[in-house]
């Protein structure tokens, strides 16, 4: 038997797709969609997953249960993860952007109100461009924050924009784009570098 | 009366065996006897893993602190002659705050400090001695010294751009293997394609030393790196020389995403890891330039062992944990 590689997985659409690329890549792992299990093995492929929660993935690969995971930049600039950012897999494709409702206009005698679920990079995007702000922590429903008075912009992910223009919110500024890394625990990595390289080549092969 | 030692605990039998390495290579055990005053970590606050220390007001009204770092210390009480070659060795509890818990923690640090005519054989040999911690501290685990030359990397970083900012981006990037954003920060950059390359040529060589250097060479030949190159080969043709057991079984390697501050540290650096610990359990590197800012004019070369992350060892998640999942 080879190297086994262990890979973190975000749970839900993008950890399915990222899946799809490594089966593609020759890592498959069968019945991995099937039943609520949450870690699946193929000796064959020498690999095993583990569903995770999507912000936990940095958390099991910085602490070396997962020798490899894949997550958003999101997730990686919020959290600041010690582990080594290996690709980008190009999937999972969105922006981090400041929504408004339409036709604000920021006074700049007030620290401007920001309700986000990710404090780190609001507050360094708002540091680098000189702007004092007033963050508000919220864990889900970002876009009623501005309807309700309770903020005067969001800092947030958005995709497609649809959410944002059901709640009469317009894109106001452009943060970064946003797509899925594989990054790896920086000492699992001098352990299984041969088998981490051979999977960076698959990938790349298949992509 | 004898002592057996099998009353001892697996950190004090490792503390012991490294005390025993450290002494027959001539080093003499250096004790803080005393809290430092604050003005020298708040002076060399970058040198420091965090910038937050303990301090409290002694009898006399000094501001004083409980120890974050034994380096600095040495440094600091170290009469300088260059001529000489000092070689400490420290077993000290430091006081740091932890990146994890965001709160103070009591850190177990064994190292050694070789201080004065530290020139390439005296690093060649504090490298080896690393590589011989690491094997004791290990005990029957699989360990890796990655070691590198920061003056490689930042040569080059410096040679890509005048921009402070890019090129602290840069090396942020290459400490975190980040192929794909430097290429994309390059290319925002106006930086051109062919320094771009070398920079990643650079970040994907990883392997044994016999293995990388020709690949080294090339990669390195014209730019601002070239005599760095030669230097870090002289220090190899003394870690590797006749005789020496060094690198066994491929476990020295070379790796040049190793980042540090380069207003301190210069030359050789190098990192410890130990197959199931997630983190580094030493670290190490030439620290001239610490010397320089500090008046001396002095070489200096150490390393610490991070004691308490063997605690991890059998205890992490990881290979063994899982396998033994799916074996129920």
């Amino acid at each position: 038997m080879g190297t086994m590689i262990n890979v973190a997985l975000p749970k839900g659409r993008l950890g399915e797709k990222v899946y799809k690329m490594f089966e593609a890549a020759g890592y498959g792992c069968p019945d991995i969609f099937e039943g609520r299990k949450l870690i699946f093995e193929s000796k064959d492929a020498c690999v095993r997953y583990f569903w995770v929660k999507p912000s936990d993935v940095p958390i099991y690969v910085e602490r070396g249960a997962a020798d490899i995971g894949a997550c958003g930049k999101d997730i990686l600039l919020e959290y600041d993860p010690n582990v080594y950012e290996l690709k980008d897999l190009g999937i999972g494709k969105c922006r981090m952007v400041v929504a408004a409702p339409k036709g604000f206009s920021d006074d700049s005698e007030y620290p401007l109100r920001v309700a986000t679920k990710f404090v780190n990079i609001a507050q360094d995007y708002y540091a680098s461009v000189g702007r004092d702000i007033d963050i508000i922590k919220l864990n889900g429903s970002i876009e009623i924050a501005p309807i309700l008075g309770l903020s005067d912009v969001i800092v947030d992910i958005v995709e497609t924009g649809t959410t944002l223009k059901e709640n009469n919110l317009v894109v106001y500024e452009e943060i970064m784009d946003i797509s899925a890394r594989l990054i790896a625990n920086r000492s699992g990595y001098n352990f299984k570098s041969a088998a981490v390289s051979e999977l960076l080549g698959r990938l790349q092969e298949a992509q | 009366m004898q002592y057996d030692q099998s009353v001892l605990t697996s950190t004090e039998r490792r503390v012991f065996a490294l005390r025993t390495l450290y002494s027959r290579a001539g080093y003499r055990s250096y004790r803080m006897r005393k809290f430092e005053d604050y003005d020298l970590y708040s002076r060399n606050k970058d040198f420091l893993l965090s910038d937050r220390v303990i301090t409290f007001t002694d009898t006399n009204g000094k501001l004083k602190a409980l120890k974050p770092d034994v380096t600095l210390s040495i440094v600091r009480n170290y009469k300088d002659r260059p001529d000489e070659l000092v070689k400490l060795f420290y077993d000290e509890n430091v006081y740091r705050v932890s990146e994890r818990t965001n709160s103070f923690r009591e850190i177990m640090q064994m190292g050694l400090e070789c201080i004065g005519a530290a020139d390439n054989e005296a690093a060649a040999e504090v490298i080896r001695l690393a590589e011989q911690s690491l094997a004791i501290v290990a005990e029957e685990h699989d360990y890796v010294l990655r070691i590198s030359d920061i003056d490689v990397l930042t040569f080059i970083v410096e040679d890509m751009t005048d921009s402070k900012a890019t090129r602290s981006e840069l090396l942020k990037l290459a400490g975190e293997k980040n192929i794909h954003e430097i290429e994309r920060l390059c290319g925002q950059s106006d930086i051109p394609a062919g320094k771009c390359r070398t920079l990643t040529a650079l970040l994907g060589l990883y392997g044994e030393p016999e293995q990388v250097m020709s690949q080294l060479r090339e990669i390195c030949r014209g730019t601002a790196a070239e005599d760095e190159v030669s230097e870090l080969q002289d220090v190899l043709d003394h870690i590797f020389c006749e005789g020496s057991d060094a690198g066994r079984e491929g476990r020295i390697i070379l790796d040049f995403s190793i980042i540090g501050d380069t207003s301190y540290y210069n030359g050789m650096a190098f990192e410890g890891y130990i197959d199931g610990i997630p983190e580094c359990v030493l670290v190490g590197g030439r620290y001239d330039r610490l010397m320089r800012r500090m008046k001396k004019k002095s070489r200096a070369i150490g390393f610490a062992v991070y004691l308490d992350t063997l605690g991890l060892l059998g205890r992490t998640a990881g290979d063994q944990a899982i396998e033994s999942f799916f074996s129920r």
